[in-house]
């Protein structure tokens, strides 16, 4: 047993209370309080059927359609593709056998959801969250170890509600300083992962903290942590307070009257103890962050938007010229160029990254009075129906409308285009999502990753842009 | 899952850091049952031009490395996407073993309950082995799971390690579910004592 005295981290505190049992070989089975779902689980779903094994926890599940989901009807008959719709329609009718809340496309609660789990309160500090999709990292946000699975893990926690893991090693990410006008959480996740690398973190759960991140909404927050899987972290945190609070109070499935005040008090232990060790500790000064864009195939490859594509020719050993060689072909770049001379065809605002309401304020900010550059093709797809019910509440679909945009409804959409929302091949995306692979938006596609703010820029201009600039007026 | 034998395998290496899960199985091929021979799907847009002819450059089009079942990989091998299918598409190919300096973390879980040996070994042990595998095409490499060791082309013998749980299943073919289920009375324990503590996650039932 290990000494209860001794200080503890946020993760630690999370990890020992669900901790079920240990096996000889140092696994440990975690006991999973809440399973998010979505429309890629048939396969786990079919896993249990094979066994005859039926959901163990039901009401600790919940479910909505959101990577083959139409974002220009909310009509799943719309789905030309039968594989796909199938996919959906799955989703629907295995929750309603097993008893799982399921919010569809009917109902405006559905959505992505790495935003409808914190937008309905089913994120909660103190609590393991898994999901069949590896954002799940999103919800540590709010102060929980939340992580994404493969299938046959999916189906092991639908059959028991648990999961053997190996204790991950832990990694303090202290982000001192203030955040610069025109710089997010986007930028300082860009950032991070442009220091340590896409394997940064591999084996590590991340811990956020310091200034400029306690500094960050909660919507902030969420951005920084749902990128830990590009560090290579399978999860990312960041210690409950007031601002973790005031976001969940009220919200539906958060705790209310007594349960909330208990709840309270029980998340403010909950924060890592001084003198708590991590096994890696990495610092960085938000006063340094500039806007960021990736110009190569890897979230690792990014720059400040006032730098430029890199030259082969710099590079310090021949495989790493190779390698920029190889990812500036695909992505259509010539070496040395400013980043502010990269033109663009398509600007996609959404994600599980950046879907939520604060980032469609931040890019209708910018965009507000402008207009869409000839030739490029705009799209916004909220992150919910509820995020799109309030940004229509407020009028942003008409800035957005006004300007040229597509306005969309809810899903994974362009981020990955599993529901048939793609990039054309050689096509060039300014981008809030995640990931920027090889393909990732559709063959052939290219993208550069940025903040709304910077997407808005990239759309009203017609290629990548400081924001900053726009924000001077000096466009 | 079947029994992991020991191979004796044509190594294939692919030269690049940091292959996600989207190439390894892109995401339009998400939706199809895992009855299909996901194989056809594996590294597709590497593999195949829009027109479903071969990319002749590309390893797996090669001979011999067609048909090898051991994959060698540079770093972070398998980042990216939970995705369960990039396994799949691996392992119905043929392969039974990927070889790489390091794995995505999900990846490698999924890896492991579905036959397919991820073997972690140094980097320099890495780069030897890709520089041997890719000048003499054909060069084999043999694995064995119960000794743990990968035996390279010149002979020379690597001990890896795994958890020996893991190991336990891969060799007998076993499902971790199965052995969960043997603990459930530990599980249903430790939700009665669970469910008297505050702020146990959010419930569709009250």
């Amino acid at each position: 047993m290990s000494d209860t005295n001794a200080p503890q981290t946020l993760f630690e505190k999370i990890w020992s209370r669900h901790r079920i049992m240990e096996r000889p070989d140092g696994q440990v089975l975690l006991y999973i309080d809440t399973h998010l779902v979505q429309d890629g689980s048939a396969p786990a779903f079919e896993m249990l059927r094979r066994r005859g094994i039926a959901p163990r926890a039901p009401h600790r599940t919940f479910a909505t359609p959101d990577h083959y989901v139409p974002t220009d009807s909310r009509d799943l008959n719309t789905i030309a593709d039968a594989e796909k719709r199938r996919m959906a329609q799955a989703l629907m009718q295995d929750s309603a056998r097993a008893g799982i809340r399921f919010f569809g496309l009917d109902d405006p609660r559905q959505g992505i959801l790495h935003v409808v789990g914190p937008e309905q309160g089913l994120s909660w500090p103190g609590t393991t969250i898994v999901c069949g999709d590896s954002h799940t990292s999103t919800h540590g946000a709010v102060g929980a170890l939340a992580f994404g699975i493969g299938a046959t893990e999916v189906s092991h926690v639908l059959a028991t509600q648990t999961l053997w893991q190996r204790k991950p090693k832990t990694m303090r990410i202290v982000v001192d300083g203030r955040l610069k006008t025109g710089v997010s959480a986007k930028d300082v996740i860009l950032s991070i992962i442009g220091k340590i690398g896409t394997a940064g973190a591999v084996g590590h759960v991340i811990e956020y903290a310091g200034p400029a991140v306690t500094s960050l909404t909660m919507e902030g927050r969420l951005t920084l942590c749902n990128m830990s899987i590009e560090a290579g972290a399978r999860a990312g945190m960041i210690a409950p307070d007031d601002v973790t609070f005031e976001y969940l109070a009220g919200r539906p499935f958060a705790p209310a009257g007594r349960d909330w005040d208990e709840a309270v008090a029980y998340w403010r232990t909950l924060p890592t103890d001084p003198g708590a060790r991590f096994d890696r500790e990495v610092t960085l000064n938000a006063d340094e962050i500039a806007p960021m864009v990736t110009w190569g195939t890897s979230p690792e490859d990014v720059v400040p938007i006032t730098g430029r594509v890199p030259d082969p020719n710099a590079a310090t050993d021949a495989e790493r010229r190779d390698v920029i060689e190889r990812t500036l072909s695909y992505m259509g770049l010539k070496p040395g160029i400013p980043m502010t001379d990269v033109p663009i065809d398509h600007v996609f605002i959404g994600s599980c990254t950046n879907g939520r309401i604060e980032d469609l304020r931040s890019a209708a900010a910018v965009v507000k009075g402008r207009k869409v550059a000839a030739g490029v093709e705009a799209w916004v797809v909220p992150g919910s129906g509820l995020v799109k019910a309030q940004a229509e509440a407020e009028g942003l679909d008409r800035i957005f409308k006004d300007a040229g945009f597509q306005w969309r409804h809810a899903g994974c959409s362009m981020c990955l285009g599993t529901n048939g929302d793609i990039v054309a091949p050689g096509k060039r995306c300014a981008s809030t999502t995640n990931r920027n692979f090889v393909g990732r938006q559709g063959p052939g596609s290219r993208t550069h990753l940025l903040s709304p703010m910077m997407a808005a820029a990239a759309a009203v201009t017609g290629r990548l842009t400081d924001v900053r600039r726009l924000m001077e007026g000096a466009a | 899952m079947k029994p992991f034998e020991p191979l004796d395998s044509v190594a294939v290496p692919i030269m690049r850091a940091n292959v996600d899960t989207d190439q390894i199985l892109p995401a339009r091929y998400l939706q199809k049952p895992r009855s299909d021979d996901f194989g056809a799907y594996l590294f597709r847009d590497l593999r195949f031009r829009k027109d479903g002819s071969e990319v002749p450059d590309f390893v797996l089009n090669q001979e011999p490395y067609r048909h090898g079942r051991i994959l060698v990989a540079e770093r972070n091998f398998g980042c990216g996407s939970s995705r369960e299918h990039a396994v799949w598409a691996l392992y119905d190919y043929g392969f039974r073993a990927v070889i790489a300096p390091s794995f995505g973390d999900i990846f490698h879980s999924n890896a492991l309950k579905n036959g397919l040996l991820p073997i972690v070994l140094p980097d320099a042990t890495v780069a030897a082995l890709l520089k041997t595998i890719s000048a003499r095409p054909g060069s084999r490499v043999k694995v064995d799971l119960a000794t743990q060791t990968v035996v390279a082309p010149d002979g020379t013998t690597h001990s890896f390690t795994i958890d020996p749980f893991a190991k336990h299943c891969l060799m007998h073919g076993l499902d971790e579910l199965d052995y969960t289920l043997t603990e459930m009375q530990r599980i249903i324990e430790f939700e009665r004592r669970y469910a008297g503590e505050v702020a146990t996650g959010p419930r569709s039932d009250r």
